[in-house]
């Protein structure tokens, strides 16, 4: 096994051990425990960068070509928005609801093949790493809308509901989570419009055209329009909460259909059969 | 030394056994006087509120002490002892402890997680120690019990959802809207319980008021206590829109307010969540306005389902706090017996030392021929007797305080049959005799 997927292992059980604390924290009510949470998560964090940055370096090219890659660096993508997002909000139920989100991922991309294939000439290009890193945190932060889009909603039937259960006192209010959704937004349509424009220039550097309706592409600006709509609606027409929270997380949806379904099953410039080269002979 | 406690509280007793039992907080000189005058009793605090009469105390005989004590409350009160006795509990060291601090942390109290039970103990020591009731054990007894409690408050949040129904509202509030500081609320009638939730909303950072009421004039003279602004009955719908927050209280026999009018409210509030209070009975608000998005709407009885559910929480809370008390009872229990074991660890060694120096003596003297070396060899004989004698019964004490607990049946023991004095509890705390010794020790 070469370093890289230990590292990457290790991140897995990390990731593992925090949202085990994380969800401790919520469900028996012990608020140190999140703290601790925090800082494990930290580390496992900091492992899967050295895990990714050591990828990088024996693949000879950015480490999202394959599925166990792709869903690795989606998964690091997530976890360190989250961080990000923690400084601002400090609160551990988010983390309770996102690090199992990470976990999953992981756990798909450990099930996936990781050899090494030989770099791919067509992704020898410094369009590469910026067209992936642009769309990758776009998804991240969007994956963090849907996430609180489902916090709401379920605050939110507590509230209308007046049926009371022990999350109602661990979720945070309905205004803080309507205010992610607004700063996922505003964060992460600019990232997801910039991925796609980064996409097309690199189209026209690489083939001479910036737009060739490929299925990912098809997907990606049908998102984006749900997306633009939403920013519209929240902008002029004061859609908020709950409608707000029902787009997040549709939209999420379908960012992971066209990860999931056009990425691993079709068969365009934007699948897995063609980012990936032939496999290296020796992969150590 | 054995702390006991000796008291009803409003779950052995009916309200009118305890006010006959209360204590007045003006006069409790005498009282404490004379319970630390009961010759079993060494040191006293008297903890009277409405829900509770205990007696904490400490005694080197509890069984005494805690007769002593029922006959003290019954005496006292003029209640005649068969009466009383069926409502009055006795604990005993460690559960006297735990009693304590369950007390003082308020998990014993009839609404779990209260603040004032804490305020009312401390007022209580206050007494008894102004009045010099009190000495080492239930000084470091109590202060133990609020430093408890202080742990239970902090580290569990048993008293951190409202128990009321007007600070329950508020508490919603927070839920929907995060922070109440740039909030406005209007009152739409007046009734007593919506100005008491009105002045808690107030009191949480809320902006500005508006009200609004029938009679022109009751809706300036509540808005000017509220530092708010009288919107006239006839158009207070055009200024809904401008409230966050909506409490109705009016004594109208239909709904005011219906689903349609919301709507048009909320539209013009673009989606911004309206958080609508209906304390009145017949209701004011069409209930069917809580189907609209980002209306919540609460009626009298839905507050009460808030309540509910807190004090659900607070009880699982509690469950924390029982864990963090029963820890604290453990400590302080081995602190306890530790103040009984080194005392009696060093005055047996004293007493066979004593032994052993007045033979030696006796012994010595008969044979003045004896060298030095060979006195040496026998004082060393003796001592190692002694050491070799003691070893078990004092490694036994030893282990026994470490174990935390019940030693106090070796201590006793040990006492009994060396005939060991006990140390004396600090003598200037203990009050001049006030001829109450008529007492029976034993009944």
């Amino acid at each position: 096994m070469s370093v890289n997927i230990l590292l990457f292992k290790i991140a897995l059980l990390v990731y593992l051990v925090a949202t085990g604390l994380y969800l401790f924290d919520v469900l028996l009510r012990r608020e140190r425990i999140g703290r601790i949470a925090r800082w494990v998560l930290v580390g496992g964090f900091v492992v899967h960068c050295l895990a990714l940055a050591l990828r990088w370096f024996d693949a000879g090219q950015t480490p999202v070509s394959s599925p166990h890659e792709a869903l690795s660096f989606f998964a690091w993508a997530i976890v360190g928005c989250y961080l990000l997002f923690d400084l601002r909000y400090r609160l551990a139920i988010i983390g309770a609801f996102v690090c199992p989100v990470a976990v999953v991922l992981m756990i798909v991309s450990s099930a996936m093949p990781k050899q090494l294939r030989e770099p791919n000439p067509l992704l020898d290009s410094w369009w590469f790493p910026v067209h992936v890193s642009l769309a990758f945190a776009g998804y991240a932060i969007f994956a963090l809308a849907c996430v609180a889009g489902i916090m709401y909603l379920l605050q939110e039937r507590m509230l209308k509901g007046k049926h009371f259960t022990g999350l109602y006192f661990r979720l945070p209010s309905l205004d803080i989570l309507d205010n992610i959704n607004a700063r996922c937004l505003s964060f992460g349509f600019p990232l997801m419009t910039m991925g796609i424009i980064s996409g097309a220039v690199w189209a026209n550097a690489a083939w001479g055209d910036y737009w060739r309706w490929d299925p990912k592409e098809t997907w990606a600006l049908l998102t984006w329009f749900l997306y633009a709509a939403l920013l519209h609606g929240r902008l002029t027409i004061g859609w908020r909460g709950r409608r707000a929270a029902i787009f997040a997380i549709i939209g999420f949806c379908c960012l992971l259909i066209s990860f999931f379904v056009v990425n691993a099953m079709t068969d365009t410039e934007h699948s897995f059969r063609a980012l990936q080269g032939v496999p290296m002979v020796t992969p150590r | 030394m054995n702390i006991l406690v000796v008291g009803l509280s409003h779950k052995t007793a009916p309200v009118d056994i305890r006010e006959r039992v209360a204590f007045a907080p003006t006069a409790m000189e005498a009282p404490l006087k004379q319970v630390v005058g009961l010759p079993a009793v060494a040191e006293a605090v008297i903890v009277s509120t409405c829900n509770r009469v205990e007696i904490y105390a400490c005694s080197r005989d509890p069984e005494a002490a805690c007769s002593q004590l029922r006959h003290f409350l019954a005496e006292y009160h003029n209640i005649p002892a068969d009466e009383l006795n069926p409502h009055l509990y006795e604990h005993c060291g460690g559960e006297a402890i735990h009693h304590v601090f369950r007390v003082a942390s308020s998990l014993d109290s009839m609404v779990i997680g209260e603040p004032q039970i804490l305020g009312q103990i401390k007022t209580a020591y206050g007494y008894a120690s102004e009045f010099k009731t009190v000495g080492l054990i239930l000084n470091r007894f109590l202060h133990k019990a609020f430093s408890v409690a202080k742990r239970v408050r902090t580290e569990t949040e048993i008293a951190s959802n409202a128990v009321s129904v007007s600070f329950a509202a508020v508490e919603l509030a927070r839920k929907i809207f995060g922070t109440l500081t740039d909030k406005t609320v209007m009152l739409i009638g007046a009734g007593e319980m919506c100005e008491l939730a009105a002045r808690h909303f107030v009191n949480n950072g809320i902006s500005q008021v508006l009200v609004t009421n029938r009679t022109f004039e009751r809706a300036e003279k509540l808005a000017a206590e509220f530092g708010g602004r009288a919107v006239l009955f006839n158009d207070y719908v055009e200024h809904l829109h401008q409230a966050d927050i909506v409490l109705t209280s009016t004594g109208a026999p239909g709904f005011i307010l219906d689903r349609q009018q919301l709507e048009g409210v909320i539209k013009r509030r673009k989606n911004r969540p309206m958080f609508l209070i209906d304390i009145a009975v017949p209701r004011d608000i069409d209930p069917r306005a809580n189907d609209i998005d980002n209306i919540y709407l609460y009626d009298v009885d839905d507050l009460q389902e808030v309540v509910q559910a807190n004090l659900k929480e607070r009880h699982k809370e509690a469950k924390k706090a029982e864990a963090i008390v029963l820890t604290e009872v453990d400590q302080f229990h081995q602190w306890l017996g530790n103040l009984d074991v080194v005392p009696t660890i060093v005055a047996l060694r004293k007493k066979f030392e004593d032994i052993r120096q007045e033979e030696l003596q006796k012994t010595l003297s008969r044979f003045s021929s004896l060298g030095d070396k060979e006195r040496k060899s026998i004082e060393a004989m003796t001592a190692a007797i002694i050491n070799k004698a003691l070893h078990q019964p004092i490694s036994l004490l030893k282990q026994c305080k470490d174990d935390s607990g019940s030693c106090d049946g070796y201590v006793d023991a040990v006492r009994a049959l060396f005939g060991l004095v006990p140390p004396e509890p600090d003598a200037g705390d203990t009050p001049a005799d006030d001829g109450l010794n008529e007492l029976p020790i034993k009944e």
